[in-house]
C-alpha cells in the first residue's frame, strides 16, 4: 500500500462530496456501498518510527462525512449487537452524515463515556465492524464502515472545539464512594456515581492517573493529552483524586468502609501481574515484562532521556514474545527507542494473532519483523549475565485442534539462535493479588480474579468490582461496560439507603 | 506531596529525613518500605526502607546514602520543602516472632532498615546480638540506637578505625561455631555481597538466615516484575513477596547482575548532575 498524505486523502474526500452533491441524502444502498472506504490519515512510517507522536492523525470532517454516508442505516443493527456497550451506532453515524458532529457525540455518550479512547483502542474489526452489512456486501471486513474512526472523529471534534460540557452533577447526597484504580473501569464508575451527587474519591497507586491507559498504551497510539482531558473532566465534576495511594497497603480495602466512612467501594485494579514463560535465562539482564518496558517508556517518560531520570535499557536487537496489542506496543516502542532490529516471535501465524489488525499493519510499516511459527526455547547470556541471544524452534501448522485452528507442531532439530540483546515478554497478565491477599473474605476464583454477581457485587457487602480484575486481561471497552454496570448497582444501593433514611 | 520535617547528615554521604506521611506512619510495620520520587514528572521511583515512624506527629523516617542522581537530588532538598511523590508502606512485613537467640547483621547503610526490625525482634523477647560493619568509622550509622537495644553489640570495620578489624562474617562465624552462642536465626541487611557471604557463613551450620533485598523497582506493587529474583526454584517479586527472603535460597549472583542493568547510564546521569550542581553554585557566587 502506498502512502498518502492527509492532504491527498482529504482532497479525495472533497472530490467525492462534490461529485455526489445534493444527491448524497437520497443515495440507494448500492450507491452507498460504491463510495470508497476512507483511509485513516497517518504519519509517514519512516518519520513516525522515530517519534512518539500519534500515528493515526484522524479523519478530516470531509472524510468523516464521506465515510458516514457509506452506512446503510440497516433495520437490523448487527453493529449495535456486537458493541459491548451497545452504542446506537447507525444513529450517531447518521448525525455525522448530516454534519451534526455535536449531536453525534451526544448519542455516543449515552452509552460510552470515553469515545476518544475507545475509538482508538477498541478491536472494532472483532466487534461492531465484524458484522457490518457494507463489509459483508463487499466481502471484506476491512471495507466495513469505519465505525471506530468515526467515533474517534466526533470525540476529537468535541474536545478540540471545546464543545464538551462538563456533565452536570446532582445535589450532594452525603454518600461517599471510593473507586480503587483509575483505569477505564474506575474512570467510568467515578463519573457515573458523581453524576448522581455522591462524593467520589479515586485512589491510584501510581503518581499519575489513567491506569493502563497511561502506563500501558503508548503515546503514539493514545496521547496523554486525551487521558488528561478525561481526568480533568472528572476533577471539574468534583471527583477527588488521590494518587500515590495503594489500597491494600496504604489502607486496607475494608478500612475504607469501616474507618473512613465510604458507603460503597469499587475495585477496578486491573490485571497487572506479568506472566513469564518460565524459560531458562528469563531473569538475565535485558529480559523485561512488557509491563516494565512500557511503564518505563510511557509513565516514566524514559524515551525523553534528556529530561527523564528513569533509564530504559539500550538495545540494538530486540525480540518481543507474544502476539497481542501489548506485544505490538512494545515492539513499536523499542523501534522508537532506537533499536535497529525488532522481531516479534509468535508460535502461530498472523491469522491467529490477537492484536488489532491496524496495529499489526502499523508495526510492519514501521519495520518490525514478524517471525511466525517460531517459539523460544531458552534465552542465552554472557559471563556478565546479559542477554546475547535467544534459542528458537521452528513450527509448522498441523491438524486442527479443538478450537478449529490448525495446531502448530514443532519441527524437530530446527533450533537456531536469534541474535538479540533484549527480550520483552508480552504473553499476557494474570490478576494482581495485592488486594485479595490483604482482604479477608473476598472471593476470588482459581486464576485470582475477583468473583462478582450480575450486579458486579463481590462477596463483601458494599464492595463492587469490575474490569480486568474480574475479567482477566480483556479490553478497555469491556472494562468500561463493567464499570457502567457497577456504578448503576452502587447508585441503586445508595438511592435505596437514602430513601430508607428519610 | 510529603513535607520534609527534619533533615540530618549522619555520616559522610548518608542522610536522615523525617517526612510527613500520616497514613504510612499508621500502617507501616517493620521491614516495609516506601517508593519516592523527587520530581513527579521526570523523576525516578526509588525504594527506601522505613527506618522509623511516629503516629503521634504522622511522620516516617528514611535513611539513605547518596549513590546516584535521585538520592543526590533528595539530599539537596531542605526542611519545609516537599518530596513530590511518596507511596507506601510496601512489601510484606517482617515475620516477628520469638526465635530465641537472634543475630542481626547490618552492613553500611543496611543498619537503617535493620533498626526497626531489631526493635521489633527485641520487643518480641529475642536475645539480640547485633553486628554492625562498614568500611570505616565514618560510614557507621545509628550506633547508639543499635547499642541501646542489643544484648551483645559487635562493631567491625574494614580498616580497624573502630571495633574489630574484620568483615562482619568473622564474628558471625564465631557465634555459629560455638554451641552456647549459636543463633536460632540470623537476619542480614546490607550490600548484596555482604548478604551473600553472611548466608554462605551460616549455611554449613544450618542456621536460618533472612536477608532483605533492595532491587530495582518501578511500581512496587507487583505489576512490572523488574525486581524479580530467583529464590530456590521459584521466581519471586521483591516488592510484594519480599523484601525478605531465605538467604540460603537467594541467587545473589543473578540479583547482583540485575542490579547493574543500568550501571553505565546511572553513572553518566550522576556525573552530569554533579557537574550541573557545581555550575549552579558557581553561578550563584
Amino acid at each position: 500500500m502506498s502512502y498518502h498524505t492527509l492532504e491527498e486523502l482529504n482532497k479525495t474526500a472533497k472530490d467525492i462530496l462534490e461529485d455526489l452533491g445534493e444527491r448524497i441524502s437520497t443515495l440507494k444502498n448500492k450507491e452507498r456501498t460504491a463510495i470508497p472506504s476512507q483511509d485513516m490519515p497517518v504519519q509517514d512510517p519512516v518519520i513516525r518510527a522515530t517519534n512518539l507522536e500519534e500515528v493515526a492523525i484522524g479523519y478530516t470532517a470531509e472524510q468523516a462525512i464521506v465515510e458516514a454516508n457509506r452506512c446503510l442505516q440497516c433495520a437490523k443493527q448487527t453493529c449495535v449487537d456486537h458493541c459491548p456497550v451497545n452504542i446506537a451506532i447507525p444513529s450517531f453515524i447518521n448525525h455525522i452524515a448530516k454534519g451534526d458532529f455535536a449531536l453525534a457525540c451526544e448519542v455516543i455518550k449515552e452509552s460510552s463515556l470515553l469515545p476518544a479512547i475507545c475509538g482508538r483502542v477498541c478491536p472494532q474489526e472483532k466487534q461492531c465492524q465484524s458484522n457490518c452489512m457494507v463489509g459483508k456486501a463487499l466481502k471484506d471486513v476491512d471495507k466495513s464502515v469505519a465505525i471506530g474512526r468515526l467515533e474517534r472523529f466526533v470525540a476529537d471534534w468535541e474536545r478540540n472545539n471545546g464543545a464538551g460540557k462538563v456533565p452536570s452533577v446532582k445535589p450532594d447526597t452525603g454518600k461517599k464512594v471510593a473507586v480503587v484504580g483509575s483505569g477505564p473501569a474506575g474512570l467510568v464508575v467515578a463519573a457515573d456515581c458523581r453524576r448522581e451527587g455522591h462524593q467520589v474519591t479515586v485512589f491510584e497507586a501510581f503518581h499519575k492517573a489513567g491506569g493502563v491507559l497511561r502506563y500501558g498504551i503508548p503515546e503514539f497510539r493514545l496521547p496523554n493529552e486525551i487521558i488528561d482531558h478525561e481526568i480533568n473532566n472528572l476533577k471539574a465534576m468534583g471527583v477527588d483524586l488521590k494518587t500515590n495511594f495503594v489500597v491494600g497497603r496504604t489502607r486496607k480495602l475494608t478500612d475504607l468502609i469501616d474507618k473512613d466512612g465510604y458507603d460503597a467501594v469499587f475495585v477496578g485494579t486491573g490485571a497487572g501481574l506479568p506472566v513469564f514463560m518460565g524459560l531458562e535465562g528469563e531473569n538475565l539482564v535485558g529480559v523485561f515484562s512488557a509491563n516494565e518496558y512500557l511503564t518505563r517508556a510511557n509513565l516514566m517518560i524514559a524515551y525523553d532521556n534528556t529530561n527523564a531520570d528513569t533509564p530504559i535499557y539500550p538495545s540494538k536487537n530486540v525480540t518481543v514474545l507474544g502476539g497481542g496489542n501489548v506485544a505490538m506496543d512494545a515492539a513499536r516502542m523499542a523501534k522508537r527507542l532506537g533499536a535497529e532490529n525488532v522481531y516479534v516471535v509468535y508460535r502461530r501465524t498472523e491469522n491467529e494473532m490477537p492484536a488489532r489488525k491496524e496495529e499489526i499493519l502499523h508495526a510492519k510499516e514501521e519495520g518490525v519483523e514478524f517471525r511466525f511459527l517460531q517459539n523460544p526455547q531458552k534465552i542465552v547470556g554472557n559471563e556478565t549475565s546479559r542477554v546475547t541471544g535467544m534459542e528458537c524452534l521452528r513450527y509448522e501448522l498441523g491438524e486442527p485442534d479443538d478450537s478449529g485452528r490448525r495446531k502448530p507442531v514443532e519441527i524437530k532439530g530446527s533450533e537456531f539462535i536469534l541474535d538479540v540483546d533484549t527480550v520483552i515478554v508480552a504473553i499476557g497478565n494474570g490478576s494482581n493479588p495485592l488486594i485479595s491477599q490483604t482482604t479477608a473474605n473476598l472471593s476470588v476464583n482459581k486464576r485470582g480474579n475477583i468473583v462478582v454477581d450480575e450486579t458486579q457485587a463481590t462477596s463483601i457487602s458494599k464492595i463492587f468490582a469490575g474490569g480486568d480484575i474480574v475479567l482477566g486481561a480483556a479490553t478497555v471497552i469491556l472494562a468500561m461496560g463493567e464499570g457502567r454496570r457497577a456504578a448503576a448497582s452502587i447508585n441503586k444501593m445508595l438511592t435505596e439507603e437514602l430513601e430508607g433514611e428519610k | 506531596m510529603s513535607r520534609i520535617i527534619e533533615k540530618k547528615q549522619i555520616s559522610s554521604d548518608v542522610f536522615l529525613m523525617r517526612l510527613e506521611a500520616p497514613l504510612i506512619a499508621e500502617e507501616r510495620q517493620a521491614g516495609q518500605f516506601i517508593i519516592l520520587q523527587v520530581d513527579e514528572n521526570f523523576g525516578e521511583r526509588i525504594p527506601l526502607t522505613i527506618a522509623d515512624a511516629s503516629t503521634e506527629d504522622g511522620t516516617i523516617t528514611i535513611i539513605y546514602q547518596v549513590v546516584g542522581k535521585t538520592t543526590l537530588a533528595l539530599s539537596q532538598l531542605e526542611v519545609g520543602q516537599e518530596v513530590e511523590a511518596l507511596v507506601g508502606p510496601l512489601g510484606t512485613p517482617t515475620h516477628i516472632h520469638n526465635y530465641g537467640k537472634v543475630v542481626c547483621v547490618g552492613g553500611g547503610i543496611g543498619v537503617a532498615p535493620m533498626h526497626p526490625i531489631a526493635q521489633a525482634l527485641k520487643k518480641a523477647g529475642n536475645h539480640l546480638t547485633i553486628i554492625t560493619g562498614a568500611r570505616n568509622q565514618d560510614l557507621l550509622i545509628l550506633q547508639d540506637e543499635m547499642k541501646a537495644i542489643a544484648d551483645e553489640f559487635i562493631v567491625c570495620t574494614d580498616d580497624g578505625s573502630v571495633g574489630r578489624k574484620c568483615l562482619v562474617t568473622e564474628p558471625l562465624r564465631e557465634l555459629c561455631a560455638n554451641e552456647a552462642t549459636k543463633p536460632d536465626m540470623v537476619i542480614a541487611i546490607g550490600p548484596p555481597i555482604m548478604m551473600k557471604f553472611c548466608s554462605e557463613t551460616t549455611r554449613p551450620f544450618g542456621v536460618f538466615t533472612e536477608v532483605s533485598l533492595n532491587t530495582i523497582m518501578v511500581d512496587g506493587t507487583g505489576m512490572c516484575g523488574g525486581c524479580r529474583v530467583n529464590v530456590g526454584k521459584e521466581v519471586k517479586f521483591v516488592c510484594v513477596d519480599g523484601p525478605e527472603f531465605d538467604g540460603h535460597l537467594v541467587d545473589f549472583d543473578n540479583m547482583i547482575a540485575r542490579l547493574s542493568s543500568y550501571k553505565d547510564i546511572e553513572r553518566t546521569r550522576y556525573k552530569c548532575f554533579v557537574e550541573k550542581t557545581i555550575n549552579q553554585k558557581e553561578e550563584a557566587l
